[in-house]
């Protein structure tokens, strides 16, 4: 891997952040939004029942950052090369000296500064607004936030596979593909809520175990290692899957001569 | 013989039923600018992407430098280039944030000086600050040309460079891209419906049709052996009567 390479790459979609101060405001829009929503409906149903939701509060609010990192891990994928379809360049970066891994490279770190970029503005509203602290984690924030973005990396990959096969008739499908496993990534609620079916599928996602982990420590205070453990064993299992979905879409697109089409489409 | 820049060997590529390129075998001599002319669809760029390894062949094989292009595809590309009217830069980035990108991409050793020097031969160095999204058709052909060059190209594939400039522009471009590869023994590909691009800068043409050669010689030996006046003559010539034309009668040089 050539280092330089990748921070040409990276620099070719920040760029675009640098230039247009609108395109700063679409990253922090949604984020900001969601924790708004989600926040004072959370405040609201305190308000109106008796009983105590404090950490009923921390659960959603946490749980609400934390989908965060894995969805804007799978965006920075998925939107670095969007950006370079809708701007009919991929033919010129294709026919660049440019190794598959250094591209899948430059996308992983587009994946971490939105990442960083998101956390950081949801972790200081929700803050302000529900005296929720985010680093009260602390440094177990680390392997829960790794975990996510690989995660979401992975989907990243397997929605760039779909668009290179499909053109831009998958390009929805690629939003849409974290929105598949949210429901059971038990997000917001445990999985024992969902039907005997769906938990077992639930439990083949890496992110299930850490929005588990997640719920367990607010309500106990410990850290359970063995869900990271699944989390990252299955993260392994994802990420060779992606890998080699999108070697083989891609090999399927040279053969069909479709890099040239959705490159100039 | 070894001097050529690329050799490509009985070059075929189907799409399901449609044959885009049949058979073709031929080399770019080293500091040869090689035309290939022929109708559309005829399979120019078909070929083109496959000597980019964008496009796999159905079968034959690809030699650039000599070295098989499948094979060592990395190394081959550093020293090669691409130029298209089809293949734009980023329209959101400035002028001078997309060739700092591409210097970097093609690890070019002193990227700014590099620049400075590209856009000034294609004069368009007053342009550096602006969103490549507003320039002229005109203008962005001279970025991607620009951009072609970043990385002292060995071997450039040119599909219609000069598809969008005005005939004053278009005649600079010509100029230059020969006064270039003969100052660096340049050897280029080159497509384009212009037939006065043709015929003032190719050493060499093939023409296709249907994917195949159909003649290839210079312009004046394909010009006497279809008896014509002009290639545009001929281009006509071979566009409604390819069928009927013996494939065998190529002129030598
Ligand atoms: N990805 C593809 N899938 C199916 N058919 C294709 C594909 N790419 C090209 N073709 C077909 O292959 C043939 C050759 O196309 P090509 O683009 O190489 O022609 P060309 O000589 O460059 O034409 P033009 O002068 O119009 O640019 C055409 O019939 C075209 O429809
Ligand atoms: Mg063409």
């Amino acid at each position: 891997m050539n280092p330089q390479v990748i921070v040409a790459l990276v620099k070719r979609y920040s760029f675009l952040y640098i230039r247009n101060p609108v395109r700063g405001f679409e990253l922090i829009f949604w984020p900001a939004m969601e924790l708004l929503l989600w926040g004072f409906l959370t405040m609201y149903i305190q308000k109106e029942t008796t009983g105590d939701f404090s950490t009923f509060i921390r659960f959603l609010i946490g749980a609400t950052i934390f989908w965060d990192v894995l969805f804007r891990a799978q965006m920075g994928v998925s939107i670095s090369f969007l950006e370079d379809m809708w701007t009919r360049n991929l033919l010129n970066v294709f026919v660049a000296p440019i190794r598959i891994k250094e591209y899948l490279a430059a996308m992983f770190c587009m994946g971490v500064l939105r990442v960083s970029i998101v956390v950081i503005v949801m972790s200081v509203i929700a803050w302000l607004l529900y005296a929720f602290n985010l680093y009260a984690f602390s440094w177990t924030l680390i392997p829960f936030f790794i975990m996510l973005m690989t995660f979401g990396f992975s989907l990243g990959i397997i929605s760039v596979s779909l668009i290179l096969r499909w053109g831009q008739a998958a390009e929805s499908l690629a939003w849409a593909v974290p929105f598949m496993i949210q429901p059971f990534s038990a997000v917001f609620y445990s999985v024992d809520i969902l039907p005997k079916v769906m938990q077992t599928v639930a439990w083949c996602f890496p992110s299930t175990y850490i929005f588990e982990g997640m719920r367990e420590l607010v309500k106990t205070g410990t850290m359970n290692w063995n869900a990271i453990w699944m989390s990252a064993l299955l993260n392994l299992v994802y990420l060779a899957f992606a890998a080699g979905i999108f070697i083989w879409m891609f090999t399927k697109a040279r053969k069909l001569g479709l890099l040239t089409k959705i490159a100039t489409q | 013989m070894k001097s050529a820049a690329l050799e490509a060997k009985s070059l075929t590529k189907s799409f399901g039923d449609t044959l885009a390129v049949n058979e073709l075998t031929l080399a770019i001599n080293k500091g040869e600018i090689l035309g290939l002319l022929g109708a559309n669809g005829a399979g120019k760029s078909t070929t083109m992407q496959m000597m980019l390894g964008l496009i796999k062949p159905s079968s034959g094989s690809i030699e650039i430098f000599g070295q098989d292009l499948e094979k060592n595809r990395i190394p081959i590309l550093k020293r090669m280039n691409f130029s298209s009217t089809y293949a734009n830069l980023p329209s959101n980035l400035t002028v001078w944030q997309n060739l700092l990108v591409f210097t970097g991409l093609y690890h070019v050793k002193h990227p700014r000086q590099k620049m400075e020097e590209m856009m000034e031969l294609f004069e368009i160095s007053h342009l550096k600050k602006r969103v490549t999204g507003q320039l002229s058709s005109g203008e962005s052909t001279r970025l991607n040309l620009c951009k072609a060059f970043l990385n002292d190209p060995e071997l450039l594939l040119l599909d219609e460079p000069t598809a969008s400039l005005d005939p004053d522009i278009a005649d600079k471009v010509r100029t230059l891209i020969n006064r270039l590869r003969h100052e660096r023994n340049l050897s280029i590909l080159y497509t384009s419906h212009n037939m006065r691009d043709i015929e003032t800068i190719c050493d060499r043409i093939i023409f296709l049709h249907k994917g195949g050669i159909i003649v290839e010689g210079t312009r004046d030996e394909i010009k006497q052996h279809f008896k014509e006046q002009s290639l545009e003559d001929v281009f006509i010539h071979i566009a409604r009567d390819g069928e009927l034309i013996n494939t065998k009668a190529k002129p030598q040089s």
